[in-house]
């Protein structure tokens, strides 16, 4: 039966200030069932005050294959991560 | 009758519901809708819960919530037949739950007010829940009404299996009115504004002649209540006391 029924990725924002993060997919014939159905299945605990629903397919991911020429350039680029800079005490959490 | 029969009427309405939403957990269509219905099962038997523990505080007799729930026959049962009718298919499920909830929500809201602390609580919690009920059942009943042909013949008929059993909503007990607990009939106009609005949306007819089907009050109740209170029951039943 759920295979007439399209994919949708679900987002949680678990409080305010922070970011909607990936959370799972459920199934829902449209976006009004996409979002009671990522409810129900993924706020049960208390996890979430906003929740985003995307169809799947909307989504464009990129390719496995190409991982290694996407992501092994940035391995060896270490002055990019600002590890180098002494942070003053007072200045708290960056 | 006094105030704490009259919770247990509610009480065992949810109970009832409850229990029989929960039947699907493991046996429904989808994902989706096996935590959907136990989650809607989880409210309705939190609220009885509450209700029953009131009622047995008002009563006076020692009686818990076990006892109540769990060491009562069929006959002292007090829910109307609605909520006992078997799940058979979704539709019928979906369109039992949006009748019970398209109640219990203007219900819940008037009791907000109500002169009794423990009603004004579980209400205050349960308007939410039921709110949410009323929305997931008519989406459902909205996109099963209109949808295929097969699933518009399985709603129009869960319609006239069920729509019998809606008057037994708004019978008034002699308590209800009185400042604890609303009235039952003064929610009809609610529900039937709620219902009318989905029915048009799903596409379903309104049955305006259907003769109604009672008895549930006094304890006369069909032959599935019975079963499933059996296996409700059992397992108190087999180790009275037991706790976990």
């Amino acid at each position: 039966m759920t295979g007439e029924i399209p994919l949708w990725e679900v987002f949680i924002r678990p409080r305010n200030g922070l970011a909607h993060k990936h959370v799972g997919s459920i199934h829902a014939a449209d976006e009004v069932m996409a979002l009671q159905a990522a409810r129900d299945v993924y706020t049960r605990r208390g996890e979430g005050t906003s929740i985003w629903v995307v169809p799947s397919a909307a989504i464009t991911a990129s390719d496995p294959d190409q991982s290694g020429e996407n992501f092994d350039p940035a391995a060896d680029k270490i002055y990019r991560h600002p590890t180098f800079y002494d942070i003053p005490d007072e200045v708290g959490h960056m | 009758m006094a105030l704490p029969d009259a919770l247990l009427e509610l009480a065992d309405d949810h109970l009832v519901l409850g229990h029989r939403l929960s039947e699907w957990c493991g046996h429904a269509p989808m994902l989706e809708e096996d935590l959907a219905m136990p989650n809607m099962a989880l409210d309705l038997i939190g609220t009885a819960r509450s209700l029953y523990t009131r009622a047995g505080e008002l009563e006076g007799k020692g009686r818990t919530e076990d006892d109540l729930a769990y060491f009562r026959g069929e006959r002292d049962y007090r829910n109307i037949l609605l909520v006992e009718r078997p799940n058979n298919d979704f539709a019928q499920t979906m369109l039992r739950q949006l009748y019970f909830a398209a109640f219990m929500e203007p219900y819940w809201q008037a009791a907000l007010d109500s002169t009794d602390d423990v009603v004004r609580g579980v209400a205050g919690k349960a308007v939410k829940e039921v709110a949410y009920h009323i929305r997931h059942a008519g989406e459902w009943v909205i996109r099963l009404g209109d949808g295929t042909e097969e699933s518009a013949e399985r709603m129009q008929e869960a319609v006239l299996d069920l729509h019998p059993y809606t008057g037994e909503l708004f019978d008034e007990g002699s308590v209800e009115g009185e400042g604890a607990l609303p009235s039952r009939a003064a929610m009809h106009g609610a529900w039937e504004a709620t219902m009318k609005d989905i029915f048009a949306q799903a596409l379903l007819d309104w049955p305006e002649e259907l003769g109604q089907m009672r008895g549930g009050r006094t304890g006369q109740h069909g032959e599935q209540l019975g079963h499933m209170l059996a296996e409700m029951q059992s397992l108190a039943r087999a180790h009275p006391g037991a706790v976990w």
